[in-house]
């Protein structure tokens, strides 16, 4: 088990190298085949209103002129180690973990990021719960009651709900409840308010996910009361109701919570969409603002933490599948 | 249902044939799908809503003519300007204009949605066109190679199939700039998203692809090919993809849905295609902050990317069902 675990660790090292191989690609690179110099590339970090001899210090002073491969390795040090940045009048330290410097609001981005990051958690947790809850369950019922009233309207609507992007529903919801106020309010200052205010974006996110794991969830069911093991169960007397929830939906949930995990991980890295929908100042918005006025650092930073989230639930999603299927350590 | 094989031949029906006995006919692949998804009502009507979309997509010039108007004139006049909203509430919807009118300059809704349309389905079908060019041809390599070629492209899609695409995408169309690669404007967003959409969705083909051409490879007709001396090539090209096309043509109809939201959704957040071109995401986006007063302004676009998402979506699963050798309808 521990070496399982290390093996995965590892793995996850190399993918986060290659997540940073990948931005670095995408902010210093892409610009340039792009056709961009590395003066207009410094100048769309710093800020655009520089004069030349001060653009060209800038390049000095960030290394948009080294060679590619020395430009990222500045960058992953900067990411474990820190890295000191000079604008021409002082230097600043951009502190480990350096996720870069916002030199349109003059501030790391990292703090950024961080006074960010409890309205995504806050989203994609109560978000989360609720898609799993409702997609798990009306699965189940619809895969046992199959071709039920129960069954074809549950499935009726997880159709409809797969089709109904967020920044649609999100307003319909307003409107059918009536409650327009979705502030956010930090948990700790008011738990209560804190949930009422994010109930409908909860919903809102929630409903197209749950009607995709409704779907899975009634698939995975129908293939696994199919299999030899529930026959086996049932011929062996097991009552009906261990064979539905013990047996087959173990082994169907078992991909679901998979799905779950990387959904999760990617919604945590900014649920883009509906911030915008409702703009909830979470991490996804935090990008879309920065895009729209040329803060790349920020939005390099936010892609980053993004896909950091994503890694991580890799690894927990595989610690998971070890603990619950004995032949995963073994292989 | 009972399946027919093709006979060979040895069934003659003579003049005297008895009248009652149903003829054995050899029926392809494709008229048996084609029989079981005539019986499935939903997906027919996806797929004649989704031919009604393609039509009204080709001809949104003369069907907007048909109403008397264009997308892009201006009826400021039917504003209301003390409240912003157009005249008469239900969002400006008149004999003239079938759909009401966009804000805050009151352009015509039938049309840009007419618009809205050719410009979804046409991203969204260019870049279901590079993910299946994309998808197909390294799912057949890697499911014929195996091995470490196997390695390489599966870790590449898995690598995919797991990243915030959506994050990746908008940081990507971020940092280019207004001109590049040759062209400049809506020509250069056009360009970039069928490309990054292409590129960002190809792992979904090329995964099916992998699966089944590793499930073809060990059989005998590809043994035959082998040890008739055709090369890999010959065998990926004429004897594996035709046997792939029922497949490819069912997921390649379940992906234009899911690129029809991610272009919808980059229009959205402002990244995707920009004013004055019509694009049903960037309709919602600025419909979104008077919904309260105005809902009808997001209602249509709104409407429009569920019933097109829904059509399609609808018209794929029938096709999956209808293609399943263990379907039994």
């Amino acid at each position: 088990m521990l070496t399982y675990i290390v093996r995965r660790l590892l793995a996850a090292v190399g993918l986060l190298l290659v997540v940073t191989l990948i931005t670095f690609w995408i902010f210093y690179i892409l610009p340039l085949w792009a056709g961009q110099t590395p003066q207009s590339l410094a100048a769309a970090y710093v800020g655009k209103q520089q004069d030349p001899l001060a653009l060209r210090a800038v390049v000095d002073r960030f290394g948009f002129d080294k060679p590619l491969f020395a430009q990222y390795f500045d960058y992953v040090i900067g990411i474990v180690h820190g890295r000191t940045y000079s604008d021409g009048v002082s230097l600043i330290h951009c502190n480990a973990p350096c996720f870069g410097y916002s030199f349109k609001n003059y501030e790391q981005v990292w703090p950024t990021l961080l006074s960010r990051a409890p309205v995504t958690v806050s989203i994609a947790l109560g978000a989360g719960v609720l898609w799993l809850v409702f997609g798990v369950l009306s699965g189940v019922i619809s895969a046992v009651r199959k071709g039920s009233i129960a069954d074809r309207v549950s499935m009726g609507i997880a159709l409809a709900g797969v089709a109904l992007p967020v920044y649609f529903v999100g307003p319909l919801l307003e409107a059918l409840t009536g409650r327009w106020n979705t502030t956010y309010v930090p948990f700790l200052s008011n738990p209560f308010q804190w949930a009422q205010h994010l109930s409908i974006p909860w919903v809102a996110l929630a409903f197209g996910y749950a009607a995709l794991y409704a779907r899975m969830t009634r698939a995975g069911m129908l293939d696994a009361l199919n299999e030899d093991f529930v026959r086996t169960a049932r011929a062996k007397g097991v009552r009906e109701r261990k064979v539905l929830y013990r047996h087959a939906l173990r082994s169907a949930l078992t991909p679901i919570i998979t799905i779950f995990g990387m959904d999760l991980g990617a919604v945590l890295g900014g649920a883009v969409l509906l911030e915008v929908t409702f703009s909830l100042p979470g991490l996804g918005l935090l990008a879309i603002n920065s895009i729209q006025q040329d803060d790349f650092p920020v939005v390099m930073g936010v892609t980053l933490l993004a896909a950091f989230f994503i890694v991580v639930a890799n690894i927990v999603v595989d610690v998971f599948y070890a603990v619950v299927d004995p032949r995963v350590r073994l292989a | 249902m009972t399946m027919t094989r093709e006979s060979d031949g040895t069934f003659l029906p003579g003049a005297d044939a008895a009248p009652a006995a149903p003829a054995i006919e050899g029926r392809s692949l494709g008229r048996i799908a084609w029989n079981r998804l005539k019986r499935d009502r939903l997906a027919m009507a996806g797929g004649v809503v989704v031919l009604l979309l393609v039509l009204a997509a080709l001809l949104a010039g003369p069907l907007s003519a048909l109403s008397g108007n264009d997308p892009d004139s201006l009826h400021n006049k039917l504003i209301d300007p003390n409240y912003q909203i157009p005249y008469g509430g239900m969002g400006g919807i008149s004999a003239r204009h079938w759909l009401g009118v966009d804000l805050p300059n009151g352009r015509d809704l039938f049309s840009r949605v007419l618009y809205g349309a050719r410009v979804s389905l046409g991203i969204a079908g260019t870049s279901t066109l590079v993910a299946l060019v994309i998808g197909v041809a390294l799912g057949l390599v890697a499911g014929y190679f195996g091995g470490w070629v196997d390695a390489i492209i599966s870790r590449i899609m898995d690598v995919f199939l797991a990243f915030p695409l959506l994050l990746f995408s908008i940081a990507i169309i971020g940092v280019l700039p207004d001109t590049a690669f040759g062209l400049s404007g809506s020509g250069l967003r056009f360009g970039v998203l069928v490309v990054v959409i292409g590129f960002f969705s190809w792992p979904y083909i090329g995964r099916i692809v992998r699966g089944q051409t590793i499930a073809l490879r060990e059989r005998e007709f590809i043994a035959a090919a082998r040890s008739l001396g055709a090369r890999p090539g010959r065998i990926i090209v004429r004897e594996l993809l035709p046997n792939l096309l029922a497949p490819i043509l069912v997921y390649a109809t379940l992906l234009i849905p899911a690129n029809i939201l991610f272009e919808a959704g980059l229009s959205f957040l402002g990244v995707g295609v920009k004013d004055p071109t019509p694009s049903w995401g960037a309709m919602i986006n600025s419909a979104i902050s008077t919904f309260q007063i105005d809902p009808e302004y997001l209602i249509v676009p709104g409407t429009a990317i569920f019933v097109t998402v829904l059509a399609f979506n609808l018209l794929g699963d029938g096709l999956r069902d209808a293609f399943d050798p263990k379907g039994s309808r």
